[in-house]
């Protein structure tokens, strides 16, 4: 089939097959929770409505800013994730939050590796 | 233990030896279950471990939930390699293989009229990133509160340049690729956090694409990649048509 062949293309930024275990974990999450075929199954879990994925999954998939538009602000009070939490002025800045996201994907990153 | 049937996704004329090795979510290997020319592919898995508890916490975990996202998209990209392909949504579980008959039977018309949508079209993802502008300069000590205040102006103002190219930028870019592709949908932008990629996420696009120009639309995604400083250009893909296997009844995903 013509899809076969082209699925191989093996251009650079992909996969020999398409974005297989390689691709990033948001552009997974958000296709496989977002978007795809929804059909009532017999165990009924609205992945909705699952806290994690209201919330906290909304922040790590969506953007801050974007998250905020919709009305999801309960990292207010998280001085990495927020202007307009009280913050110290010099010493948070950019070296401290970027010292966090490395952190946060490290831990991310391990998780990876463990499952 | 009760097994219960998870379902990966729908598609027509797979044959099982076009599976055979191919692993889901708990290591399990996947099997067929047909419906005249339709085929669903699933995985047994265990209810106790799939139902409605037990998935709301597994899910409530992040490193379950990447295993069981990863291992679901595993099994759509595998069978997408094959021909059209619709995937379900993750955690699609049924009681039984005759469930998934049913569920088969019940949507035929639905799922073979967007299967000959997909047919012989592929997803790709594109996604536009503001990088981030070199930092300021550690402000000295004696500064005053006056100072301070202007400096964070003018880097704000800054800021919002870069952000106004940037949208600029990615409307054109959008709008080219549109032209190439059958369809596109516009996602959220992702969360660096989770991304691990570099820059502000501003374009987060799929776009449909006929086979046969699927390659040019790449190259051509591509090609924008550094045509402005400061932006950068990211093309996945090609996937399984996720962004445009859309569900019959809209009111379903809220």
């Amino acid at each position: 089939m013509t899809e076969a062949s082209l699925w191989q293309s093996g251009a650079p930024s992909v996969s020999a097959r398409g974005p297989g275990s390689g691709a990033n974990l948001a552009d997974i999450l958000e296709r496989v929770l977002d978007k795809g075929v929804v059909i009532a199954g017999d165990i009924q879990i609205n992945l909705l409505d699952i806290e994690l994925l209201t919330i906290k999954l909304r922040l790590l998939v969506a953007s801050v800013d974007k998250a905020k538009e919709m009305g999801i602000d309960w990292w207010e009070h998280d001085p990495s994730l927020s202007s307009r939490a009280p913050k110290p002025v010099e010493s948070r800045d950019l070296a401290a939050e970027n010292r966090e996201l490395r952190d946060r994907i490290a831990q991310l990153e391990a998780g990876k590796e463990t499952s | 233990m009760t097994p219960a049937s998870y379902a990966y996704a729908v598609t027509r004329g797979l044959k099982p030896e076009q599976v055979a090795g191919v692993r889901g979510v708990d290591g399990t290997e996947v099997h067929l279950v047909a419906h005249r020319d339709l085929v669903a592919v699933v995985g047994a898995v265990p209810l106790e471990e799939y139902d409605a508890d037990a998935l709301k916490a597994k899910l409530e975990r992040i490193e379950w939930l990447e295993a069981i996202a990863r291992a679901h998209h595993g099994v759509v990209d595998a069978v997408g390699t094959h021909g059209a392909t619709l995937p379900l949504r993750m955690a699609t579980v049924y009681r039984s293989d005759e469930r998934v008959a049913e569920v088969l039977r019940d949507g035929y018309d639905r799922f073979t009229a967007a299967l000959d949508d997909l047919d012989g079209r592929v997803e790709w993802g594109v996604k536009l990133y503001v990088e981030p502008p070199p930092p300021e300069p550690a402000a000295p000590p004696s500064a005053t509160g006056k100072d301070y205040l202007r400096r964070r102006r003018d880097a704000r103002r800054s800021r919002e340049d870069v952000w106004r190219r940037a949208a600029e930028f990615g409307h054109r870019v959008d709008a080219a690729l549109a032209e190439l592709a059958v369809d596109t949908r516009h996602h959220r932008p992702q969360n660096p956090q989770l991304s691990g990629a570099r820059g502000e996420n501003v374009l987060n696009a799929a776009y449909l694409v006929d086979a046969a120009g699927a390659r040019d639309f790449a190259e051509r995604a591509r090609s924008a990649d550094g045509a402005v400083p400061g932006i950068r250009v990211e093309v996945t893909g090609p996937w399984a048509p996720y962004s445009f296997a859309v569900p019959a009844d809209p009111e379903a995903v809220r």
